[in-house]
């Protein structure tokens, strides 16, 4: 029985943009798009879709992807159909704009339970805007799902997942019966890359795009749990020295000899 | 009772540092609000392990009872964290970014209804309102956020590993133990853990090191983590990597240093071919002395460092690595 996989994927700021190009408007508290580097679909994101083609190379999968949002670049987020994802969902619209945590994984599960048929709910880790790994879990919590987090190995086998879930100090193993909800991580291996024939199939499929109405959301919960009072760039007060030589041996050499002058070997 | 809960956790060494390190959070809270700090730990908790909590700083110790709990699943960990808090009705509640501590923070929130911040650095009560500021790294630390929690308690905090140094131990202070049957329903347990996996552990270990040698992208291959190595070995230090070096599986991932790496706080870091991303330097900011060999001068890894060589590490390194051999022999 081929496996109903949905794959929650964010569009966000290209955690690459050069830290110069980096900005925050000090009057909306956000961090300004900077001019022509355009989004990407959060990293781990990408690993999570990687890990549902594997499910779909090994026994067959029907993948849908589906992001919450505003704004969104099409071309950044049909790069998940053309790794070769079946089904596109955007829920979209100033309401389910800017939402946090705990309001997204309400708006996700309320999309995952209008989806309806799904074994899998696979997510990223966390998504490299906020870093706040908080919006599977309540996806879990809220569907009272099991919840497998930090993972770099998905294996689904009858009515259930065997997930390898990376530690500090190498993996433990653990499984549980479908659905459940896995969060993604680097190690799975990179993510394929689109080719010519899946980057034709993506661009004649129209993504299904609902809003807050065709969800029936409660527009209460949307509102955030936590205030934002400021957000700003950091700055480091370290001045670093350069240690110079005749060449890039002899710099070697005096860099040793200046560790040693701070006592540092 | 109001107050400030501490999930803690324990393996057969004792309390984790990480719990330590929340306890002085939280008497640094209380100092100002003059609450009471309570930590809850989990299972077959020797004495031990509840008077070395009372010694750094908890003003009781709830151990949280039940079969469910010897297992250390998760499923079994969120349900009693969020028994205890729903029995004591604390202000705020702390967890660590550990694994457990991660996740069990937005768990328990989301069950309790209210907000969660992930992954603090500083955790502040103000005075007048009486309620907890965080600051949080985001955007892979580009920026900082400060945050409120508007809504009900509890105010549900995660707190960055080594962001806080634990108090000195003191024998002297008293503190009660309190036994709680938590009672779980074992249908909260959804998941089971088959085997656990250790990676083999070889010389010292990164997050305790005292020096660490960390390489990147720059180096092109495994191969020069040989000489990484033997500068580690030179220095009674580890060798660590950036993401990019996992990634490419030049070392294994437990060396990944950074925001979703591990937390290093050595005396020196030496870095060679280390851009200094912002997610890579979550992990190493707590490195007293910074030291860059890097190609670019513009990279961002030298706003960081100390003292930096703008080089090609194949003509830096060897010399570099002969003269300290001469110097620690000498
Ligand atoms: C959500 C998220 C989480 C992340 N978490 C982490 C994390 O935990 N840890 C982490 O490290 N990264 C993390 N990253 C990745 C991070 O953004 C960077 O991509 C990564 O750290 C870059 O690794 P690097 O510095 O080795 O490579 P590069 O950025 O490619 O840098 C290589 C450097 O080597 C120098 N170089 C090249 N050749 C030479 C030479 N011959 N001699 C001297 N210098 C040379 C170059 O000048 C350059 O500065 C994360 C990213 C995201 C989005
Ligand atoms: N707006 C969103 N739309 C779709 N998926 C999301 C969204 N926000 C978060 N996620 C998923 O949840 C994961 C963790 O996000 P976060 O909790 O924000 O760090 C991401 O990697 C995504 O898989």
């Amino acid at each position: 029985m081929a496996l109903n996989v949905i794959v929650c994927a964010k569009q966000v700021m290209d955690p690459e943009t050069p830290i110069s190009a980096f900005k925050i408007d000090p009057d909306t508290m956000r961090v300004a798009p900077a001019a022509g580097v355009p989004p990407v679909v959060n990293g781990f994101d990408e690993n999570a879709v990687e890990a549902a083609l594997r499910l779909k190379d090994e026994s067959g999968a029907t993948i849908t992807v589906i992001s919450v949002g505003n704004g969104f670049v099409m071309d950044v987020m049909k790069k998940p159909l053309s790794m070769g994802a079946d089904r596109l969902v955007l829920v979209e619209g100033d309401q389910v704009a800017d939402l946090d945590s705990a309001a997204t994984a309400y708006v996700l599960s309320e999309t995952i339970k209008k989806i309806e048929d799904y074994d899998l709910i696979l997510c990223g880790r966390q998504a490299s805007d906020w870093d706040n790994s908080q919006v599977p879990l309540g996806i879990a919590e809220i569907l009272g799902l099991p919840c497998l987090t930090v993972v770099q190995k998905v294996k689904a086998h009858g009515d259930g997942v065997v997930v390898h879930r990376s530690l500090d100090d190498g993996y433990e193993v653990v499984e549980a019966g479908m659905p459940a909800v896995v969060t993604v991580s680097n190690e799975l291996g990179e993510p394929r890359y689109p080719n010519l024939r899946g980057i034709m199939a993506a661009s004649r499929k129209a993504p299904t795009v609902w809003t807050a109405e065709d969800l029936n959301l409660d527009i209460g919960r949307l509102a955030p749990s936590l205030e934002l009072i400021d957000l700003f760039i950091p700055v480091s007060d370290r001045r670093c020295e350069f240690v110079q030589g005749e060449d890039d041996a002899d710099a070697g050499r005096k860099l040793a000899l200046r560790l040693r002058e701070e006592k540092l070997l | 009772m109001a107050g400030i809960l501490v999930a803690g956790e324990w393996n057969e060494d004792g309390l984790q540092s990480s719990t330590a390190e929340l306890l002085a959070v939280g008497r640094s809270l209380a100092s100002v609000s003059g609450v009471q700090v309570y930590v809850a730990v989990l299972g077959s908790v020797p004495e031990s392990v509840s008077h070395e909590a009372i010694s750094l700083g908890a003003d009781s110790v709830y151990v949280l009872r039940d079969p469910l709990l010897n297992e250390g699943g998760l499923d079994a960990a969120v349900a009693a964290f969020e028994a205890i808090c729903r029995q004591t009705g604390p202000e705020v509640m702390l967890f660590a970014k550990t694994a457990v501590g991660s996740e069990a923070g937005p768990r328990v929130a989301f069950r309790l209804g209210v907000g969660a911040a992930q992954d603090c650095i500083k955790v502040e009560v103000e005075a007048d309102s009486n309620r907890v500021v965080v600051t949080r790294p985001v955007y892979g630390g580009n920026a900082m956020a400060r945050l409120r929690f508007p809504g009900a308690d509890p105010q549900v905090i995660v707190v960055r590993g080594k962001a806080y140094e634990p108090l000195t131990a003191d024998a002297t202070r008293q503190g009660q133990v309190v036994p709680v049957d938590v009672s779980l329903d074992p249908a909260v347990v959804k998941s089971r853990r088959v085997e656990t996996v250790k990676a083999e552990a070889a010389g010292v270990r990164l997050e305790d090191a005292s020096v660490v040698v960390g390489g990147g992208r720059g180096l092109g291959g495994p191969e020069p983590f040989e000489q990484l190595e033997e500068l580690a070995r030179l220095l009674g230090g580890a060798v660590g990597a950036s993401r990019a070096v996992c990634d490419a599986g030049w070392l294994d991932h437990g060396c990944q240093i950074g925001l979703t790496g591990k937390t290093i706080t050595p005396n020196l870091y030496i870095t060679v071919g280390i851009s200094g991303a912002s997610q890579h330097m979550a992990g190493c900011s707590g490195a007293k002395h910074l030291v860059a060999i890097n190609k670019d001068a513009d990279s961002n890894i030298f706003k960081a460092a100390s003292l930096g060589v703008v080089g090609d590490w194949k003509a830096v390194l060897p010399s570099f690595i002969e003269t300290v051999r001469e110097l620690v022999k000498s």
